[in-house]
């Protein structure tokens, strides 16, 4: 019954962000977050950017319990 | 108008993203530290080039500022690119509203980053791997994560186009019976590690994976609440976006609805 009410009272229909106005911001701020998740993630591990052990030892302990593939 | 919900979402998803970091942060120092103290003693106590001689952070720095930082980084930048994905399925997916949307980016989340890939390649603890192998399992783990985002986009597609001749429920079904098929062929042809030593202890092993487990599902269920709440407060009392624009239909009500 209250199911029907739901259906009928018809959520009015949400309108979706167009991609064109995505577009620049998921291009944009998706890299920008991919690359910060490479940094706490991958960094120093399998590939460097950075020489050295400094990035990998800090975040050592956030990578093995965040189930990244440490060492 | 558009262009500013989307800034506003982004900002307000990784603040959310950053909340449920921290939130994931007390369950991983109070959970996990001990697990990682406990297995890191085991491969000091045997051999290994880690934690000898010289420390380039002290083991105090890495259970606590360090892994503050990994964590909330993780936090942030989870939480701004599961902002832009709701800002894409929002409207897209089904007659869900900025809450349930939120909370279905989330749960999805959680399943394609993270229990997907841990199921074929769980998280390991100090002392269990070979860093002979770190590049190819680097590499694997990765590939699956990409491989089951691709593919629970796939399963969604999937699912709407079936909808109009299987009904809501069905077509769901069948997308998602279609995702844990190829998961499940992917699994079986994946290469698998198992680098575990003879004398790691099974147990210590078992609670650091279930700790990862419960670390994630923090973050993601904070993460879902969160920005669920903040994106219902943005989008739905006639804040300017042009959805509630159309009318005074958003009562009371049919908020409560959802």
């Amino acid at each position: 019954m209250a199911q029907s009410a739901a259906t009928t009272t018809a959520v009015p229909a949400i309108t979706p962000i167009s991609l064109r106005t995505l577009a620049p911001w998921a291009a944009f701020f998706g890299i920008l977050m991919l690359v910060l998740l490479y940094f706490a993630g991958a960094e120093q591990g399998a590939i460097s950017v950075i020489a050295g052990e400094g990035v990998h030892e800090w975040v050592h302990d956030g990578r093995h319990l965040l189930g990244f593939p440490c060492h | 108008m558009n262009s500013i919900s989307v800034r506003a979402l982004l900002v307000r998803g990784m603040l959310a993203g950053l909340a449920a970091g921290a939130l994931a942060l007390v369950v991983a120092y109070f959970l996990g530290e001990s697990q990682v103290d406990a297995a890191i003693a085991l491969e000091a106590a045997h051999h290994h080039d880690h934690g000898g001689g010289e420390e380039l952070v002290s083991r105090t720095m890495q259970a606590t500022g360090g892994l503050a930082t990994g964590i909330l980084v993780f936090g942030v930048a989870v939480g701004g690119i599961a902002a832009l994905v709701f800002c894409y399925a929002l409207g897209r997916i089904g007659a869900f509203g900025p809450r349930a949307t939120a909370a279905l980016v989330a749960g999805a989340a959680l399943l394609t980053v993270y229990v997907v890939p841990f199921l074929k390649y769980p998280a390991n603890p100090p002392a269990v791997g070979d860093p002979g192998t770190i590049g190819r399992r680097t590499a694997l783990f990765f590939l699956l994560v990409v491989l089951s985002v691709l593919l629970a986009v796939a399963a969604v597609i999937l699912g709407r186009r079936l909808a109009p001749r299987l009904g809501n429920w069905n077509a769901s079904i069948a997308g998602f019976a279609g995702f844990v098929l190829v998961i499940g062929v992917a699994y079986a042809f994946l290469p698998s590690f198992n680098e575990v030593g003879k004398d790691f202890p099974a147990t210590l092993l078992w609670q650091f994976r279930l700790s990862t487990l419960a670390i994630q599902a923090t973050l993601w269920a904070g993460f879902g609440l969160v920005f669920g709440y903040l994106a219902e407060r943005l989008l739905e009392p006639g804040a300017g976006r042009p959805a509630t624009g159309n009318s005074g239909v958003t009562s009371p009500a049919e908020r409560a609805m959802r």
